[in-house]
């Protein structure tokens, strides 16, 4: 496989699979850990009930059907690139988590039907705290547990051409 | 003299030492909070019961961190519960005027909607008048120990962070930082009819849901009042002192843990059983000891799913130490309650040491069995079910008091230092053997009876013989001992020997002459624990006496102690574990479990008593 072809459309889904577990893993184990309260898969779920128990579940898998998708976008970046290493995909990984915190977490109050605002306040719908700048609000370890969630979710897919090579 | 009840005055003044009976409890039968008379909640911990405080100012004023809402200036304060409910209503006057602070946790009915994990809602009404009130919020988590950030979460109200954990405070009122104080405070004034309303929301290891206010809060307060008088219409006792038995129910509900059946003994620790004194424990833990009257309680009231909660708790959390069992379990069933000290803490009115966990769970209580045991077999005989498995860890306890009774063991006091031949363990250990071939007589488990009966014919001839001392006339704590013991009273209550049998009437009278003072029952002879302190009368052990009254056929004696007894309620029908009584003042952690129990019981007793003397007449 040359740098400049896309994988197989069965590595793809077989990597993007592994690169979500693996993100999934850090994610998860952070918040069971107390590093941080944040939850990406209850914040999705969210989005489109408020039973929680039914959004946990939506939220899984939502998060992981998304974590899937992704993982083509980054298949297309690497190609377009024409680099396929571990760092490169880590690199991507963390621009991709940079972007996350900075961006898109202080917008979620304005587009997420649940999520109160520091500006108007908690109502019966809106409950759900807001994770502020890069998530602090939820826990100061917050930045560090995503980036590093990220990173490795773009190591594992960069990484993935570079071990086949080695392995043909 | 005695507690006063009602109407409390209190001066104005930044720390008022409040008695242990001056506090109420309001919970979510996952964790309580105890709110004084002056509307202060003083204790506080999550995520449930035995988790560290956020709120512990009745350990200490300074350090401990309180959520108070209390009119400036001078003011007369009086409470009560909101019918049966756990929602408490204080009433505060003042020269300006009057208002009404009602407290609750609220009950999640809706599954559809989000809740916060843990929330207590605090709504002030006005009455009449103008009343000011100061609002002080001080969070000091994990036992006031953890660096805690307190910050300003704009229309959200306030936060107090720290490691995975969160609190939220909203208000319908304008609050600010005091950093001298290191609290959220506010004044408020209110006017008659008018309502504001205060969430204290939390979370751990998730994201934080903010309670909404307003009418949304009304709602939920509602919901909560609804809740409860359902749970409480199930309650089929219907003697005497009807009122009070429910507020026991309650209580007892209270320190339920629902979600595994888990009944605590109390809800706070190092609550102290003499002031000053270092007989300071943590009871935020579940005594297997206690199962068997606290199983009669709920089976006798009518709660059948509290009673079946609480066996499916006792065989699950039990699962661990199976064929033995421990002292004690926390709510979840873990074993390992390692006790420590907390030094930074001055204690409650200066009684030290603090205490976390509790070092008795290594000890070996022979009587645990029996409570266990006896407990089955009244879930069994009221009504409810046992399956085969349930029915195989049970034969597996019995074979472990085979094994064990003749040996020493720490007794139901816990008393630390040399085991001893306790007559108490013995006769639990008579009560767990004799419930299984009750059991397996009825068909509800098959066992070797034989074997069985002739273990326990054999404990019983040892009480018989050296359990009872000729010369005193009585039986004795120990074997071949002198001393007495109110536990011993419950021989007649657990169907050893009845009541009414002269030896029982004997030790009665002896424990009486010994152990009564002021009509309370001290639970055994000073000194008998080798610690230098006193304490106060036992609860529990005075409802025992009211017990043996009754089922001995001396209903008026029993009608009599039993309104004394009450007499020592607080002002909201709350016991703690002892009193003094010399003068009334509620003694060591409260509200307790126990003395609920024994209370609950000794009223069902008077009530069977009563009937059977109306069917004579």
């Amino acid at each position: 496989m040359s740098a400049s072809t896309l994988p197989t459309i069965s590595s793809m889904i077989i990597w993007g699979f592994l690169a979500t577990l693996v993100m999934t893993i850090v994610m998860q184990g952070a918040q069971g850990l107390g590093l941080s309260r944040l939850s990406l898969p209850f914040l999705a779920g969210t989005f489109f009930t408020g039973n929680r128990r039914r959004a946990v579940v939506i939220g899984f898998m939502v998060y992981m059907l998304g974590g899937w998708l992704f993982a083509f976008l980054y298949f297309l970046f690497f190609t377009s690139l024409g680099v396929y290493t571990w760092w490169a995909g880590m690199a991507t990984g963390l621009l991709h988590g940079l972007f996350l915190l900075v961006g898109a977490m202080p917008l979620l109050p304005y587009i997420h039907p649940r999520m109160a605002s520091e500006y108007d306040g908690a109502s019966t719908i809106k409950q759900l705290e807001p994770p502020g700048f890069m998530g602090l609000n939820y826990g100061y370890r917050t930045p560090l547990t995503t980036l590093a969630a990220q990173a490795l979710y773009g190591a594992v897919l960069g990484g993935f051409p570079q071990l086949a090579a080695t392995l043909q | 003299m005695l507690q006063v009840k009602g109407a409390v005055a209190h001066p104005q003044s930044q720390y008022v030492e409040m008695g242990i009976g001056d506090y109420a409890i309001i919970g979510d039968c996952r964790t309580a909070a105890l709110v004084s008379h002056e509307g202060s909640i003083d204790w506080f911990c999550l995520p449930h019961f035995s988790g560290p405080s956020v709120f512990a100012a009745i350990l200490d004023q300074e350090r401990g961190g309180r959520f108070r809402i209390r009119p400036k200036g001078p003011f007369r304060s009086t409470r009560r519960y909101c019918g049966p409910t756990a929602v408490l209503q204080t009433t505060f006057e003042t020269p300006t005027g009057s208002a009404r602070l009602i407290d609750a946790m609220p009950v999640v009915q809706d599954s559809d909607a989000l809740h916060p994990l843990r929330e207590v809602l605090r709504i002030i009404e006005g009455i009449e008048g103008e009343v000011c009130f100061e609002v002080h919020w001080s969070p000091r988590p994990n036992y006031a120990q953890a660096d805690a950030l307190i910050r300003s979460r704009g229309a959200l109200g306030w936060s107090c962070s720290w490691s995975d954990e969160i609190f939220f405070l909203r208000a319908e009122a304008p609050l600010n930082f005091s950093s001298q104080e290191g609290a959220v405070v506010g004044q408020i004034r209110i006017e008659s009819g008018q309502r504001i309303r205060f969430s204290f929301c939390y979370a751990k290891a998730d994201i934080a849901v903010v309670a909404s206010l307003g009418r949304e809060a009304d709602e939920r307060l509602q919901s909560t009042l609804s809740w409860w008088r359902s749970w409480s219409d199930q309650c089929v006792y219907a003697g005497p002192h009807r009122e009070t038995v429910m507020r026991s129910a309650i209580t007892l509900k209270l320190m339920t843990f629902v979600l595994s059946g888990a009944v605590l003994a109390a809800p706070t620790t190092s609550l102290p059983e003499w002031i000053g004194a270092e007989r300071n424990w943590d009871y935020r833990f579940c005594w297997v000891r206690d199962a068997a009257l606290t199983m009669s309680a709920f089976t006798g009231l009518g709660f059948r799913s509290e009673a079946r909660a609480f066996l499916e708790w006792l065989l699950h959390a039990t699962r661990l130490t199976w064929p033995e069992l421990q002292v004690m379990y926390d709510v979840y069933g873990r074993t390992s309650l390692r006790e420590r000290e907390l030094g930074h803490l001055g204690g409650y009115r200066g009684s030290r040491p603090v205490r976390i966990g509790n070092g008795a769970y290594r000890q070996v209580q022979l009587d645990v069995y029996g409570g266990l045991l006896f407990a089955v077999r009244n879930y069994v005989e009221k009504g409810g079910d046992l399956q085969d498995d349930e029915a195989r860890l049970l034969i597996g306890f019995a074979q472990t008091v085979c094994r064990q009774w003749r040996d020493p063991d720490s007794g139901i006091w816990e008393i630390r230092g040399r085991k001893r031949h306790y007559t108490f363990s013995k006769f639990m250990c008579w009560a767990a053997l004799d419930s299984l071939i009750k059991l397996n007589d009825r068909g509800s488990l098959l066992v070797g009876a034989e074997a069985l009966r002739r273990e326990r014919d054999e404990i019983e001839r040892v009480i018989e013989t050296r359990g009872f001392n000729e010369s005193l006339n009585s039986y004795v704590s120990e074997l071949d001992g002198e001393r007495l013991d109110a536990s011993l009273l419950l021989m007649g209550c657990l169907g050893y020997k009845d009541p009414a049998h002269p030896r029982m009437r004997a030790t009665f009278e002896r424990i009486q002459e010994r152990l009564g003072r002021n009509g309370l029952l001290y639970r055994y002879e000073e000194g008998n624990d080798h610690l230098p302190s006193r304490e106060g009368a036992f609860g529990i052990c005075s409802f025992w006496a009211i017990d043996n009254l009754a089922r001995r056929g001396d209903v008026d004696a029993a009608k009599k102690a039993f309104k004394h007894i009450l007499s020592f309620s607080n002002d909201v029908g709350l016991f703690a574990e002892e009193i003094d009584p010399e003068t009334g003042e509620a003694l060591g952690n409260f509200p307790q479990a126990f003395t609920h129990v024994g209370l609950i019981n000794a009223a069902m007793a008077l009530a069977r008593g009563t009937d059977s003397d109306s069917h004579l007449s």
